[in-house]
C-alpha cells in the first residue's frame, strides 16, 4: 500500500509544479492586458481589438483561409484516398509518402522553395491572401491523411462501394452518399485540425508578406504589446476549445464503434 | 468524376489477392487521383526540390558546391551549432517532464476531465502555439512582465541585469520547453497506454516491487517510444520558426532565422542561393533524426514479434 501512498504524492507533485508552469503564463497575460494608466486595471486592450481595423481585416482573412483550406484538403484527398483503397492500391505509398512530406520539410524551407512559386501564383491569381489556401493544404496534408486513414481504416469500404454499386449507384453516390457519411467523424476531426493549424500559421504568410492574423499580431507587438497580448491569450483559448471539443468528437466514434 | 467509372470487380475475381485488391485498373481509373498529384507535385514536389537542387547552383545557374562549403564556416555554421544545441537541449527538457507529466494523467481517469484538458491543451501549445507562446512570455517574465515585475518590486531581483536573455537562446531554451514538453505528452501517450495492468499485477504477484517492475518491464518497454519521441521532439524544435520570430527580431541565432535574413533581403551578392542550402541543411538534419527513428522502430518491431 505504500507506493500506492508513493505514487498518489508523486503524481500530485508532477501536476501541480507543472500546472503552475504552463499556467503561468496564461495569468500573466490576462493580468497584462488588462493593465490601464498607473496600476489601475483596464479592458482598454481588449475593447480596441475590435476596433483595430488592420486587425479585423486580418482575422476575416485568416477565417476564409480556415474554411477554404479545409475545402480544398477535402476535395483532394477523400476521393483519392477512398479510391485508393477501392481500385489504385498500387498509388498507396506514393500518396502517403506525399501527404506525410511536410514533416520532412520544415515550413521556413517550404517557404524558400514557394517564393518564386507565388510569384507565378500571384501574376495569375491575384495578391489576395487567399492565395495562401494553396500553401496551407500542403501544411494540412499530414494531420488530415492519418485522420482521414484511420475512418477509411474503421469501415468496410469495399463491401458497401460493392453494395451500392450493384444497386446501381455511380461512383459519384458512392462517394458522396456512402463514404462521407459514414467517415464524416474523421472528417469533422480533420478540418477542425485544419481549421486550427491555419488561424495560427505565421512562417508562411509572413515570408510571403500576405496579412493573416498571426502576422498582425506579431507587428500590433511593437507598438502596443497590451492589444497583441490580449489576441493572443484570445487565439490560445480558441485553440483549445476546438481541440477539446475534438476529444469529444473522437469519443463519440470510440462509443459507436462499441455499439455495433 | 462519374465518367471514368468503371465496373466494380468481378464477384470472387481479382479482390483474393491480398495487397493488391483491385487487380489492374482501367487507364481511366488512374484519372481520379490526377487532381491530388498534380496539386501536390505543384506545391509541396516543386518548392522542395526548387530547393534541394538550388542549394548546388551558383548565380548564374551553374552548378557549384560552394554554397554548401559556406554552410561550414563562419555565422552559418555558428547558427547551425546553436540550432542543434538548444533542439538536443529542449527535447531532453521536454521528454523528461513531458514523460512524467504523461504518466501523471496516463495513471488517472481515462475519460476525467483532467486527462481531457491537459491532452487537448497540449495539442494547442505543441501544434498551434507559433506567435501567441512569443507573447504569453512577453507577458510572464518580458521587461514589464508579471513575474519580472513581482521579483523586481518583492525580492528586488532584476531579472534582465545579465543581459536580455530573453531575446538569446536562454530565453528560446525557456519558450521552447512551452511546446516540446505538450508534444512529448502526445506523442507518449499511446506508449504509455499500451501498458497492460495485468503486467503489473504479474510481477507483484511475483513478488516483485515499483522497482522491479519499472526496471524489468515498463521501463525496457517504454525506452524505444521514448527515444522516438526524443528524436522526433528534437526535430521539431529544430524545425520551429515563428516563435523565434515573433521574439527576436534582431540578429540570427538559429538557421530558421537566419533564412529568415535571406528572404527578407539581407542577401549579399553572389549569395542568392545560400538560403537554399540553408533549407538543405536543415532538410538533411531532419531526416536523418527522422530515419534513426525510423531504424529504431524497426528494430523494435522485429523484438515485439
Amino acid at each position: 500500500m505504500g507506493s500506492v501512498v508513493k505514487q498518489r504524492v508523486l503524481r500530485t507533485v508532477i501536476l501541480l509544479v507543472l500546472g503552475v508552469y504552463f499556467v503561468l503564463p496564461l495569468i500573466a497575460m490576462a493580468e497584462f492586458s488588462t493593465r490601464g494608466r498607473n496600476g489601475t486595471r483596464s479592458l482598454e486592450s481588449w475593447t480596441s481589438i475590435v476596433d483595430d481595423e488592420g486587425l479585423m481585416e486580418a482575422l476575416v482573412n485568416s477565417l476564409l483561409l480556415s474554411i477554404t483550406s479545409a475545402v480544398l484538403m477535402l476535395v483532394l484527398l477523400v476521393p483519392t484516398m477512398a479510391w485508393i483503397r477501392l481500385r489504385l492500391p498500387q498509388l498507396q505509398r506514393i500518396v502517403e509518402f506525399l501527404c506525410l512530406l511536410p514533416l520532412a520539410i520544415p515550413a521556413i524551407v517550404l517557404v524558400v522553395g514557394m517564393a518564386p512559386l507565388y510569384a507565378w501564383v500571384n501574376y495569375f491569381l491575384g495578391d489576395s491572401a487567399l492565395t495562401l489556401t494553396f500553401a496551407y493544404t500542403i501544411l494540412v496534408l499530414p494531420f488530415a491523411y492519418r485522420a482521414i486513414d484511420a475512418g477509411l481504416a474503421a469501415i468496410d469500404l469495399k463491401t458497401l462501394a460493392e453494395a451500392a454499386r450493384s444497386l446501381g449507384a455511380s461512383w459519384f453516390t458512392v462517394l458522396w452518399k456512402v463514404v462521407v457519411p459514414n467517415i464524416r467523424v474523421a472528417l469533422i476531426g480533420a478540418s477542425l485540425l485544419a481549421v486550427a493549424l491555419v488561424l495560427g500559421e505565421f512562417t508562411i504568410a509572413s515570408l510571403l508578406n500576405f496579412d493573416t492574423l498571426q502576422v498582425q499580431v506579431n507587428l500590433l507587438g511593437k507598438r502596443n504589446a497590451g492589444v497583441s497580448i490580449a489576441v493572443s491569450l484570445l487565439c490560445l483559448l480558441f485553440a483549445f476549445v476546438l481541440l477539446f471539443a475534438l476529444s469529444y468528437v473522437g469519443q463519440r466514434r470510440r462509443q459507436t464503434v462499441a455499439e455495433e | 468524376m462519374t465518367s471514368v467509372a468503371p465496373v466494380a470487380t468481378t464477384p470472387g475475381g481479382s479482390t483474393k489477392t491480398k495487397g493488391g485488391a483491385a487487380g489492374r485498373p482501367s487507364p481511366a481509373a488512374w484519372l481520379v487521383a490526377v487532381p491530388f498529384l498534380a496539386f501536390a507535385g505543384t506545391f509541396l514536389v516543386y518548392p522542395t526540390v526548387l530547393v534541394l537542387f538550388g542549394a548546388f547552383q551558383d548565380s548564374d545557374g551553374g552548378f557549384t558546391l560552394g554554397n554548401l562549403s559556406t554552410l561550414f564556416t563562419g555565422v552559418v555554421f555558428d547558427a547551425f551549432v546553436r540550432s542543434i544545441q538548444l533542439s538536443a537541449l529542449t527535447a531532453a527538457i521536454g521528454a523528461v517532464f513531458g514523460a512524467l507529466l504523461t504518466w501523471a494523467i496516463a495513471v488517472g481517469n481515462p475519460d476525467g476531465m483532467l486527462r481531457r484538458v491537459v491532452v487537448a491543451g497540449s495539442g494547442v501549445l505543441a501544434q498551434f502555439g507559433g506567435v501567441p507562446l512569443a507573447f504569453a512570455f512577453l507577458a510572464t517574465v518580458g521587461f514589464e512582465g508579471l513575474v519580472t515585475k513581482f521579483l523586481r518590486d518583492n525580492a528586488g531581483i532584476d531579472l534582465f541585469a545579465g543581459s536580455a536573455w530573453l531575446f538569446e537562446l536562454p530565453g528560446l531554451t525557456l519558450v521552447y520547453t512551452f511546446f516540446q514538453i505538450p508534444l512529448m505528452v502526445i506523442v507518449f501517450l499511446p506508449a504509455l497506454d499500451g501498458l497492460r495492468p495485468q503486467w503489473r499485477e504479474a510481477n507483484a504477484s511475483l513478488g516483485g516491487t515499483t522497482w522491479t517492475y519499472w526496471r524489468h518491464v515498463g521501463g525496457p518497454i517504454l525506452l524505444p517510444p521514448f527515444l522516438g519521441a526524443l528524436l522526433l521532439l528534437f526535430a521539431n524544435a529544430f524545425s520551429a520558426y515563428a516563435t523565434a520570430a515573433a521574439l527576436v527580431s534582431q540578429g540570427s541565432p538559429i538557421v530558421p532565422l537566419q533564412i529568415r535574413g535571406f528572404l527578407t533581403g539581407e542577401v549579399v551578392l553572389g549569395q542568392e542561393n545560400l538560403g537554399k542550402a540553408l533549407g538543405l541543411g536543415m532538410v538533411v538534419v531532419v531526416t536523418i533524426a527522422m530515419g534513426v527513428n525510423v531504424l529504431l522502430q524497426k528494430r523494435v518491431a522485429k523484438w515485439v514479434r
